[in-house]
């Protein structure tokens, strides 16, 4: 970046400083710690400088917003022309009540719907399956039919807003009853915004919500990407997620590096579909974690958005910039909140919030302060809420485009982390791709040794999280937490008893018996799940059938 | 004692998150105990059969979905039904301030919340074994 | 009821505490298997061992499966690495197993290897004659895995299976370490992978270099995650007892395993003896003194160490 002349004169001045003014300040004020690091372990020096980033070329490495490789934003004039979608992840116990917070949200300023869905729906059982029994309701609205999925989006019109649908390995079953809605209140499909996570590789990984094997759910995927580019245009088919990778304890390096594999192992099953790269990529997207360490953060998101436009344009051969522009969403970092003096989670929230803006993220969902002890409640989730807000329209940091490019610590940090989350990608390629490194456990395993690192550090005090194990004190359990009501699961049993006296269930029958045909050959498998919805076919049943055609997924065991 | 104290570390209910789990696995592991880990998804009548053909010392569960208050007492019911009351059960999690003297009244000896230091569950292990 | 009586009648509680009995070395628990010595014997008992990453549990877990369709009693001895260094381990075979563990016609056992080397635990051998006591018609004992030295299974197992795959780049280091002579049946698992049929091959070859060879090892490609060939490998494992049974070679592989184990045995008690006696009269360490010194030569010390215990009952 620049010229020999100018690094020598650089390296000189750099010399006097460290021996005269550095070296006096060392002797007689000598340093906190021996060895400084990022939140991610990774060693971090006293001071950077031009140095530090001179084998880094701007028009080629940076460039401009908008363009490849994309390492400055997404869009060329990011939030000075639209701010971030501001998507708080809700939902809870019944379709009704999750209905009537989605529509508090609305009124408050979300501009996206985001449902979370409760584990039996997640994993494909209805309400009165045995292994739902004490689930039901509690993390997320349990949804058991079109009925549940209607009653849900009651009087929000589907073409005015965009919902994000935290749900994978049903994620067909839940896009086909959000379509059927839409077809009810008179909204074709091509209208339909939206994102449903979809990423399954992540699922076996580190979340756990996982159904079928392997094979079978990267088909449904691609069943999906074909049918959506289709009829779906608009619907972002898949959410690459690094999030929960970072929660189980990754790096930041690791969560670039696994969660770009997964990426290209989606790819590479829609290619081996038959599926045009340029016709499915630009509907990809992806989501990541917001941890404390903002600029290790910023850093982080610059590598992906570079690394991934690379892959897109060298390794597949993309032709529109549209499918090597990595698009995002955020979370706030659930891990790192505490129980301990929960109030001090707000700041964590704020200062992740700056990570994931000044990083360029398209959405964010921003933790409430009591998530570590129980659900949300509606307080708390305001506050996070504010939190975006004051950050949009208080902080200033909107209103240029990538601020922090060109800090000789930050461009150095996203080279770094594009290198070594490239290393991951390369060590998992000689694995045989992400499939095969989830199935023998290397991906699990590499996270696990980060998390227990994390931990051992924690409790030797070498890391400081405040309020647990430093700067403690004596504190009243917090009052007013969240409960869900345990007769939701009562309802939703009555709700399903009720659906199965009133529907045809000879049509259902039908329907399912011709998905199951459809599963066992090798058609898209959507328009026959859309069918079974059409007919009130519940989750569970619908999952039934096709994980009898399917099996089941079993988990690897390397801790 | 002679012997490693053996700990059943399981997951029961739906959710997935076993970064606790697995960091507890480890951390009992290094402390010299033998650990046997069931995996994600127990339902109480498996996690019961496994603790008692291991003949474990301990079984130790992990909930972060709220489903606790229902399937922690499950288990210890359980076992007392196969006569296993010998056995310390006890719990971890997401699991509210609230909801514990109830869990302790059902049985369960002990319950640790985030931000519990490992070592503090490897004490409490070692001093309240029951044999 | 006492143990013993329980562990006849199927107790499942009671075959659990004497496993822990038998790896605890507990005096209690070797009475019992010598009273009950004459109950074993009706089990077949089949090593599952190969590289890690070979998919031992999942195969071990649907060969259970498809023997319980036939109503048999199934045991299941699944061994892990102990940590040298604390003494811990962490067993995680059962994950494989989740839905055998509501069966009550199986009974599985996590066992650390608590510092044996050779691929089992010092106490795999007495929880395989608790299992056959407890009833079962089939014991399978899934060894470490490390890849290496895997030789315990021989001197333990009827039948040995053992697993290969394709793609781990370790099959012909494998074939050259020696463990070719252990396998009496072959199974490739993950034939879905590329090379599968190459792996295949490759076995088929190597054994046919080997001229000494009475009964020509099967060689099988399954995939055991989707169930696949499982039952052709329960036909051979069933094929390879009745041969054994037909040749009269069970009864000399016994004979030679018992041979091995009682040896095995006696040397662990004159061990014991020794440490036993030195920690009441410190004759070792007086000894071994000596010898370090040069006063007295190692073979010598041997000869009087062996004749301090000779008078000992055991």
């Amino acid at each position: 970046m620049f010229d020999k002349e100018k690094l020598d004169q650089m390296q000189n001045s750099r010399k006097n400083w460290e021996e005269n003014t550095l070296g006096k300040a060392l002797s007689k004020f000598p340093e906190r710690q021996e060895e400084f690091q990022t939140g991610s372990g990774d060693e971090i020096q006293r001071l950077y400088s031009p140095e530090d980033i001179k084998d880094i070329d701007y028009n080629q490495d940076i460039g401009y917003p908008g363009q490849y490789p994309f390492t400055r934003g997404a869009q060329p004039t990011m939030y000075r022309g639209r701010l971030w979608t501001m998507r708080m992840y809700a939902g809870f116990a019944t379709a009704e009540e999750s209905n009537k917070r989605y529509k508090y949200l609305i009124e408050q300023g979300s501009k996206g719907l985001s449902v979370a869905f409760d584990l039996p729906t997640q994993i494909g059982y209805d309400s009165d399956h045995s292994l739902s029994a004490g689930e039901v309701g509690k993390v997320g609205v349990a949804i058991d039919s079109l009925a549940d999925m209607e009653i849900l989006f009651d009087g929000i019109p589907l073409d005015k807003v965009s919902t994000s649908m935290t749900i994978n390995a049903p994620a067909s079953v839940l896009l086909a009853m959000y379509i059927a809605v839409a077809e009810k209140q008179g909204v074709s499909s091509d209208k339909l915004r939206g994102t449903i996570q979809n990423d399954i590789l992540k699922e076996y990984i580190a979340r756990g919500t996982y159904i079928f094997p392997t094979e079978p759910s990267m088909r449904l995927i691609t069943d999906i990407f074909e049918y959506c580019s289709k009829d779906v245009p608009l619907w972002n088919t898949i959410s690459i997620s690094g999030y929960h990778i970072r929660e189980a304890g990754s790096t930041a390096a690791q969560e670039v590096g696994f969660t770009l594999a997964d990426g290209i192992a989606y790819v590479e099953a829609a290619i081996k579909a038959g599926l045009d790269v340029d016709s499915f990529a630009p509907r990809l997207s992806f989501f990541f974690n917001a941890h404390n360490d903002l600029l290790e953060e910023v850093s982080k998101y610059r590598a992906a958005r570079r690394l991934w436009a690379k892959i897109m344009k060298e390794r597949f051969g993309a032709k529109k910039e549209a499918s090597m522009r990595l698009k995002f969403h955020t979370q706030t970092g659930g891990s790192t909140l505490t129980a301990q003096q929960p109030d001090n989670n707000i700041v964590r929230v704020a200062i992740q919030t700056l990570a994931a803006v000044l990083g360029g993220t398209q959405s964010l969902h921003t933790n409430s302060k009591d998530e570590a002890l129980a659900l949300p409640t509606e307080d708390s989730v305001r506050i996070a809420l504010r939190t975006q807000q004051i950050v949009a329209y208080e902080s200033g940091v909107t209103n240029t485009v990538d601020p922090l490019a060109g800090s000789y610590y930050i461009e150095a940090k996203t080279k770094q982390i594009e290198e070594e989350a490239m290393k991951y990608i390369e060590k998992i390629d000689e694995v045989g791709g992400a499939p095969r490194a989830i199935d023998v456990g290397y991906i699990q395993q590499e996270i696990m040794d980060a998390a227990y690192n994390y931990q051992r550090e924690v409790e030797s005090n070498q890391r400081i999280v405040v309020g647990m194990n430093k700067f403690k004190t004596e504190e009243e359990p917090p009052a007013d937490l969240l409960k869900v009501d345990p007769a939701v699961e009562e309802l939703q049993k009555n709700k399903l008893i009720e659906l199965r006296a009133k529907r045809d269930n000879e049509a259902v029958s039908q329907k399912l018996e011709a998905l199951r045909k459809a599963c066992e050959g090798d058609e898209n498998v959507m328009p026959y799940i859309l069918d079974a919805v059409r007919a009130y076919g519940t989750l569970g049943e619908i999952c039934g059938v096709m994980r009898e055609v399917f099996g089941e997924y079993q988990q690897s065991v390397r801790i | 004692m002679d012997r490693p104290i053996r700990v059943l570390v399981a997951k029961p209910g739906l959710d997935g998150h076993d970064r606790g789990a697995k960091v507890i696995a480890r951390a009992l592991r290094d402390a010299g105990m033998e650990v046997i880990y069931t995996g994600l998804r127990q339902t109480p009548e498996q996690i019961v059969s496994a603790a008692i053909q291991e003949d474990v010392d301990v079984v130790a569960m992990s909930i972060l979905s709220g489903a606790h208050n229902h399937l922690f007492p499950k288990v210890v019911e359980l076992m007392k039904e196969e006569g296993a009351d010998d056995v310390l059960i006890i719990g971890g999690g997401v699991i509210p301030d609230d909801d514990i003297p109830g869990l302790k009244e059902a049985g369960v000896a002990e319950l640790f919340t985030p931000g519990t230091p490992t070592t503090d569950v490897i004490d409490f292990i070692k001093t309240n074994l029951k044999r | 009821m006492k143990l013993a009586e329980r562990l006849l009648d199927g107790d499942r509680r009671a075959c659990a505490r004497l496993i822990s009995m038998v790896e605890n070395n507990d005096k209690e628990a070797i009475e019992i298997i010598k009273e009950l010595y004459k109950h074993t014997g009706n089990a077949h008992v089949i090593g599952i061992t190969g590289p890690p990453g070979g998919g031992k549990s999942t195969l071990t877990d649907k060969l259970a499966k498809a023997l319980r369709k036939e109503n048999k009693k199934v045991g299941i001895i699944a061994v892990d690495p102990t940590s040298p260094f604390t003494g811990g381990s962490i067993l995680g075979d059962r994950v494989r197993m989740s839905d055998l563990a509501l069966d009550s016609g199986v009974f599985i056992r996590s066992m650390g290897t608590r510092g044996h080397l050779g691929g089992l635990s010092k106490a795999t051998q007495g929880a395989v004659k608790v299992l056959d006591i407890f009833g079962c018609d089939y014991i399978f004992i899934e060894t470490v895995g490390v890849g290496q030295s895997e030789v315990d299974i021989v001197k333990t197992a009827d039948t040995v299976v053992l697993i290969m795959v394709p793609g781990l780049g370790d099959d012909i280091q494998a074939i050259k370490a020696g463990t070719m002579e252990i396998g009496d049946i072959f199974a490739v698992n993950k034939s879905d992978l590329f090379g599968a049929p190459k792996t295949a091959t490759e076995i088929k070859m190597m054994l046919d270099m080997n001229p000494n060879m009475e009964r020509k090892p099967p060689v099988l490609q399954v995939i055991a995650t989707k169930n696949e060939g499982m039952d052709n490998l329960v036909d051979e494992i069933k094929k390879h007892m009745s041969y054994m049974q037909e040749a009269n070679k069970l009864q000399k592989r016994r004979e030679s395993n018992a041979k091995t184990e009682i040896i095995k045995l006696a040397e662990e008690e004159i061990i014991s003896l020794i440490l036993r006696k030195n920690e009441t009269m410190g004759l070792l360490d007086d000894i071994a003194k000596g010898v370090a010194m040069r006063e007295i030569d190692p073979y010598s010390a041997r000869d009087k160490i062996l004749d301090s215990i000779k008078d000992i009952t055991i």
